[in-house]
């Protein structure tokens, strides 16, 4: 019963960390993927220079935006990605394994984004 | 009658009913489209996840100087890497469009004691989303 309290406390905490990740996903991504996953790659639209990247991330505000970016989509994909293992393959008893799994991938993730971030200027 | 009596002790023996249980194949998803559309709705989130590895491994080679940056770049023309992003901008999307139109769920509103339609609310998030990667765009692109 006492194991079960921290759980109770911290699943709506995930489920925010996920909605939250949900709609910064269905915003931004598409636009980023179809740029710089798609549209640099084919030559349809030029590609940011070196120098001009380096301007634009220079910016605070830019650095907060991709912090966002790269972290809340993270915890997004820690938690569809922990119900779909759990529900699609019916792996039931490896629910610890795969819980720490996503949600330490998302946290290690978010580290590194914050990392990268900080050190490049 | 007594079987159990030459042991010295009597015995319980437990009998328990098998439960019933329908046996759900592993591919349960696979033969229904709306369960089909479930499943790639939450598997979009491993493009998610892939996509946030790339803009990570993007800031890296940009920190490291122009040539790790040029090397990124010519790795993101590989036809392979291209196809994948691809996909991944479908799957995306696929998250988009069931996400908003989730939110008409999710959100109920009430304007002058009236609910609000489903419609509307699906709608600003459209117009929302249009108007935010036009931003985007413009402010890479520019």
């Amino acid at each position: 019963m006492a194991a079960d309290a921290p759980k109770k406390l911290l699943e709506p905490f995930l489920w925010t960390l996920f909605s939250a990740g949900g709609v910064v996903a269905a915003l931004l991504m598409p636009v980023h993927i179809f740029l710089f996953g798609v549209a640099f790659p084919l030559g349809w639209l030029r590609d940011l220079s070196h120098g001009r990247a380096l301007a634009l991330i220079e910016h605070p505000l830019v650095r907060i935006y991709l912090f966002v970016f790269c972290s809340l989509p993270l915890f997004h994909w820690a938690h569809r990605f922990r119900y779909t293992l759990y529900d699609g393959l019916q792996i039931k008893h490896l629910n610890e394994v795969i819980s720490v799994f996503c949600y330490g991938g998302a946290i290690i993730g978010t580290a590194l984004a914050g990392y990268l971030l900080w050190r490049i200027l | 009658m007594t079987p159990h009596e030459t042991k010295g002790a009597v015995q319980y023996t437990p009998y328990h009913p098998r439960w019933y249980r329908m046996r759900v194949s592993t591919y349960w998803w696979l033969w229904k489209w709306d369960y089909l559309k479930f499943v790639l709705r939450e598997l979009s989130s491993i493009f998610v996840a892939y996509f946030v590895v790339i803009t990570l491994l993007q800031i890296h080679s940009l920190s490291r100087g122009p040539e790790a940056y040029a090397r990124f770049e010519e790795r993101t023309r590989n036809p392979l890497m291209i196809a994948l992003n691809a996909i991944s901008l479908l799957f995306v999307l696929f998250h988009t469009i069931t996400w908003f139109n989730l939110a008409p769920r999710a959100i109920v509103a009430r304007v002058g004691g009236k609910r609000v339609p489903d419609i509307m609310i699906a709608g600003s998030n459209y117009v929302a989303w249009l108007v935010i990667s036009a931003a985007v765009a413009w402010f890479i692109l520019r």
